[in-house]
């Protein structure tokens, strides 16, 4: 390992105020040349703001950042990446409507408003093949590929910016690990050039295998950075938290098989993205869907509640056969399904709208449901602990982890009889993780059956009594009881046969 | 801070109406006049025709659209009414006032599904309807004025006055009234800012988004149509391109109300102030007898003046 | 090669059916497709077509202008007074004609960029600014043009009209070479997302006062076009050009929520629109229906481009078009 002698970036006092709310308070922070340094810290603890001020997207309220030891002004992120700062964002840089040349070469480093640099087309080119992209075309319009492949193309405009510290922001969460695995070989093949990085994950195992240092941020300051493997797991969780967590997920009851069925498929299908899906959920049981993503799990949440046209096969509700055509008819008394969609900010709230018009925006219209009546949300919102000054706030004041309580308690106030959520902790943190378990756990004792969509593994293994994985439209395996191994889990999704299931 | 953040749109809305002030006492000082009283209601009835049009621009335009079809529709209204009447049956007159509603009522239906189903811009959308609408009283009136006459109620709600109160200054506000009270007892009122702000959202939260746009056109489509007949009462006839001149003041009479073009923020007591305020712009500028050409000028720098104001005080909050 | 028909497909398409438009115009035609008839034709759709391509750059970046007709009205006065005389004298009046064009649109563009408001808002004051001025010039329409420059500029080289060669110049010589910079693909990237345009280290102000400039360039050249085919000054040209301007880039294909469609496209749109009318003039319709006609025609080209959405299977596709 080479490490430069000054950091490339460093951070002397720095505070970011968003009104009478600080972001980032007096932090003091360093990045050298040469190292992979994970930043750790809680939804709102102050990744992002810190992030966004050494990508030159806003400016520190006080305080200095220093490039190379001088004091620099980041104006813009064009000025950032000229000093080469550059940074992939958890909100994707790409344009949707250009191709995947258009946007690699999209504001490389001299371009201007002058000719383009076709000469970074190669280098992309070769990134790509190493991390299992080269079978994305060029001529491919962004708006066409799949979260995955965007962030695969996201890497390599990145990487052809010739960064000298190099931002990762949540940069591989849609990724499956054995592309993980090549794209962390290549950062650390840039590591070994004296490239330095800034690594943000919320997966512990991630940060673990990669990274050389870690600092954690708490509340917008800056807590403490300590050698990688300096401290265990349980320790860096409260060093986050403020406080130790035991048990992050809650005690599972055991599984009856005999509980009443809610809801039933039986060969479900859609032309465009699943086929032959069958599966019963039953009253107080949480079932998982699990498989690499976009193998079609997600379409089926959209199906159940009336969101995809031409359907086939059979659902039946609570014994009857069902028709769901429309989300209003979803919600409705005599359905009652709910969905949390997956994108908390464009699909689940109003974001330009306040906590309480957020709130009752589902339950409006719904018959023997007052919407304006504050005390169907409230036990809900104090079972999350929802943090904000009054229900007038504006939501988008809030954090991530907080707005996504928004979006649950939104559709729980309704008191649906199955509830279907998209991934509803991705990019959340731990703490408010372990606050939505207990509350799905409690969820179903009182007996509601949840649907979970979940790209993390854990919550697999440990919140769900069954799970179903999905691999190219179809459910290849039905995992109940102690075969849910993350074993069986991650061949399943790969569709090969694992060891385990083959003795069984 | 949230106290202040809780105010801002309520300052937005005495925007219009503190310029209306100023507009008159400033106007005083040249034509003392405009102080009295007959002048200032004999501005609230000619408001009254502008402020039916930015009524129902208000309801499109909050939820995000607009209705360019604006001036077709109270063309064809008047076109309707008077025609009706001008037939010389007793029945078909009595009829002329709701048929011309119906009739923007469906353009509203129209407008809506082409917005709403066939997921057209509203743009686009109500400006081809507007000159499909041209291109039907062409046909049907040879391209000539059509003959016809305004009905006595006609003439009465847009003329006549009450106590001194002009009545179509107080159709429009019952009518205003009326939509006020639809906004904050039925959840369309909810609804319209939610779509306006987040289509996609509201509609995942299980709300009929297709049938609010379409609800919300039909609004506007009657509002434009009232205004037609009022128009068409004031002038005792309909004639071609009358419409045409209020487009622009109607949308113009929305955003300086403090309405947001894109949708979601805004009010419709901002509007009526908004409306206020370019009727007494107009009228003042003809009583100077200034040109077409400085009239114009004005108009457009007055607008830009006011709406940089908002837009940077909002920025400055 | 799929890629490339997936991402041209609305240009194509414009493109195919002008030209079974322009085969339909010219074998109905009692002359046939005689230079003269020709050329008038393409003057009549060069006009639109510019005001269309000024309409592009301000939709591209997701806004509209409803000024274009005032800069058009505007411009084409100031053309009535200052294109006439010595080379020289004219030359001088052609560069004060499109400089005034650019301010119109960077006035727009500022107002947009600095006053932070909406487009259509801004271009719906300015566009009355604009028309003030035009009127104050012409209050009653007058003035002249250079006759020999006029006359060069509207006929025809070798048969060719002028002013499809002209047409062929802007895509060639100025917009493909355009799509090959920074400002080129920033205005698509800035249409697309302003967010993602930004992070990219695009600079979103000078994008958007570049597409407002080139917008107001384009009126300007539409209306010195304008004013070469009349040979005269009208303040009252606007209000048609701003409408048709609107109708003719949707029709080529262009987005107007932004970063989609090409300025061939917007073109194309025009040249259809025009065509549709010059059609509806020699088809032997009652001349009382050919408007009515010609707003059916318009709708049922609109409703068509909206009718894949009816085939859509996921509901939320609908959204963000």
């Amino acid at each position: 390992m080479v490490i430069s002698s000054t950091p490339v970036v460093s951070l002397v006092g720095v505070s970011k105020f968003y009104g009478a709310t600080k972001a980032l308070t007096d932090v003091d922070f360093a990045c050298f040349g040469g190292e992979i340094h994970a930043i750790l810290g809680e939804n709102g603890a102050g990744k992002s703001t810190l992030i966004k001020l050494i990508a030159g997207v806003i400016q520190p309220s006080e305080g200095k950042i220093e490039v190379d030891g001088q004091a620099c002004k980041l104006a813009s992120p064009a000025m950032a990446v000229s000093r080469g700062l550059v940074c992939m964002f958890q909100e994707l840089s790409l344009v949707a409507d250009l191709s995947v040349r258009e946007n690699i070469m999209l504001g490389a480093p001299g371009t201007g408003l002058g000719w383009l640099n076709s000469a970074v087309i190669p280098r992309a080119k070769a990134i790509l093949e190493q991390i299992d992209g080269g079978a994305i075309r060029m001529n491919r319009r962004v708006a066409d590929l799949s979260l995955a492949e965007r962030q695969q193309v996201e890497i390599a405009k990145a990487l052809t910016r010739k960064p000298r510290l190099l931002i990762l922001d949540e940069s591989t969460s849609a990724l499956n690990a054995s592309v993980v695995e090549k794209v962390f070989a290549l950062i650390r093949k840039e590591r070994a050039q004296g490239v330095g990085v800034l690594f943000i994950s919320h997966r512990f195992h991630e940060i673990e295998a990669l990274a050389d240092r870690v600092s954690i941020f708490r509340n917008g300051q800056h807590v403490e950075t300590f050698d990688n493997g300096a401290y265990d797991y349980g320790a860096i969780i409260s060093k986050m938290v403020g406080q130790r967590i035991d048990d992050i997920f809650p005690d599972k009851p055991p599984m009856n098989l005999q509980a009443e069925e809610i809801l039933k498929l039986e060969s479900y299908g859609w032309s465009n993205g699943f086929n032959n899906v069958s599966m019963v959920l039953r009253k107080g049981q949480i079932t998982g869907l699990g498989g690499l993503d976009g193998q079609g799990q997600g379409d089926v949440l959209l199906g159940l509640f009336g969101l995809l046209k031409n359907t086939s096969g059979k659902v039946s509700i609570a014994g009857h056969s069902a028709h769901i055509k429309h989300p209003k008819r979803a919600k409705s008394p005599a359905l009652s399904i709910a969905l949390v969609p997956q994108d908390r900010k464009t699909e689940g709230l109003v974001l330009e709208q306040s906590i309480a018009r957020n709130l009752e925006l589902a339950a409006l219209g719904v018959p023997g449901i007052d919407a304006a009546d504050p005390s169907i949300y409230q036990p809900f919102l104090d079972a999350l602990e929802l943090k904000c000054d009054s229900l007038e706030q504006p939501i988008s004041q809030l954090s991530g982890g907080n707005q996504q309580k928004v979006a649950l308690t939104k559709w729980l106030a309704l008191g649906p009889r199955c509830l279907l959520l998209a991934d509803p902790t991705r990019g959340i943190d731990v703490k408010t993780k372990t606050q939505i378990y207990a509350l799905l756990r409690r969820l179903a004792d009182s007996g509601v059956a949840v649907l979970l969509l979940s790209t993390d593994f854990e919550e697999l293994i440990h919140l769900c009594d069954e799970t179903h994985i999905f691999y190219n439209a179809q459910v290849v395996s039905h995992l109940t009881g102690s075969e849910v191994t993350a074993e069986n889990i991650i061949a399943a999704s790969l569709n090969i046969k694992a060891a385990g299931e083959a003795h069984g | 801070m949230n106290n202040f953040k809780r105010w801002t749109p309520e300052i937005d809305v005495l925007v219009p109406y503190i310029a209306t002030l100023l507009l008159i006492l400033a106007g005083s000082l040249l034509y003392p006049q405009i102080l009295g009283l007959g002048y200032l209601t004999q501005q609230l009835q000619i408001a009254a025709f502008l402020g039916l049009l930015a009524l129902g621009a208000t309801i499109v335009i909050l939820l995000g659209h607009i209705d360019l079809s604006v001036p077709w529709v109270l063309g064809g209204a008047a076109i309707i009414s008077t025609a009706l009447v001008g037939s010389g049956s007793p029945i078909l007159s009595m009829i002329a006032i709701p048929a011309a509603l119906l009739f923007g009522a469906l353009i509203g239906v129209v407008n809506g599904l082409g917005v709403a189903i066939l997921r057209i811009p509203s743009m686009v959308w109500t400006l081809a309807v507007n000159s499909m609408l041209l291109g039907i009283s062409v046909v049907l009136t040879g391209g000539f004025n059509p003959k016809g006459e305004a009905s006595e109620t006609m003439i009465a709600l847009a003329t006549n006055r009450i106590g001194g109160v002009p009545l179509a200054f107080l159709v429009w506000m019952l009518v205003t009234a009326g939509i006020v009270l639809l906004l904050k007892q039925t959840s369309f009122g909810r609804y319209l800012a939610s779509v306006g702000y987040n289509e996609k959202a509201t509609f995942l939260s299980g709300v009929s988004t297709p049938s609010v746009i379409i609800a919300a056109f039909v609004i506007a489509g009657v509002c434009s149509a009232m205004g037609g007949v009022l128009l068409a009462g004031y002038a005792n006839q309909a004639y071609q391109s009358m419409g045409d001149p209020f487009l622009l003041p109607t949308i113009a009479a929305v955003v300086i109300g403090g309405t947001s073009i894109l949708g979601g923020r805004g009010s419709l007591a901002g509007t009526i102030g908004g409306v206020l305020f370019i009727t007494l712009l107009n009228s003042i500028l003809s009583v100077m007898q200034i040109s077409d050409a400085w009239r114009n000028i004005i108009f457009g720098v007055i607008i830009i003046t006011m709406l940089l104001f908002q837009s940077l005080r909002r920025k400055g909050a | 090669m799929a890629d490339i028909w997936r991402s041209n497909q609305r240009e194509v398409i414009a493109v195919i059916v002008l030209l079974i438009l322009l085969t339909l115009y010219f074998s109905t035609h009692p002359a046939g497709p005689t230079t003269y008839v020709m050329t008038i034709w393409a003057n009549q759709c060069l006009i639109l077509g510019l005001a269309a391509v000024a309409q592009f750059f301000a939709v591209i970046v997701r806004g509209i202008d409803l000024s274009v007709g005032a800069v058009m009205a505007l411009t084409n006065c100031i053309a009535s007074y200052l294109v006439i005389g010595s080379g020289l004298d004219m030359a001088g009046g052609i560069f004060v004609v499109l400089a005034v064009g650019v301010g119109c649109g960077l006035v727009n563009g500022m107002l947009v960029v600095f006053g932070r408001i909406a487009p259509i808002v801004v271009t719906l004051a300015t566009g009355s600014l604009f028309l003030g001025l035009a009127l104050l010039l012409r209050p009653t329409p007058g003035g002249q043009i250079d006759y020999d420059l006029a006359d060069a500029m509207t006929l025809d080289v070798f048969g060719i009209p002028t002013a499809l060669i002209v047409a062929v110049a802007v895509i060639v010589l100025f917009w493909l070479p355009l799509r090959r910079t920074g400002l080129g693909m920033g205005l698509y990237a800035v249409g697309s997302s302003e967010q993602a345009a930004f992070q990219s280290g695009i600079s979103v102000a000078t994008i958007r006062l570049a597409a407002f400039a080139l917008g107001g360039f384009f009126a300007a050249l539409a209306g010195l076009f304008f004013s070469f085919v009349t040979t005269t000054g009208d303040a009252g040209i606007g209000p048609n050009f701003t409408l048709n301007s609107i109708a003719a880039v949707v029709l080529g294909g262009v987005l107007l929520r932004g970063g989609v469609g090409t300025l061939t496209g917007a073109l194309a749109g025009a040249f259809i629109l025009k065509t549709i009318g010059a059609l509806m003039f020699f088809s032997g319709l009652p001349p009382l229906s050919q408007p009515l006609i010609e707003g059916l025609i318009l709708a049922a080209a609109i409703a068509i481009g909206g009718a894949d959405v009816l085939r859509v299977k996921n509901r939320l596709e609908v959204f963000g078009r």
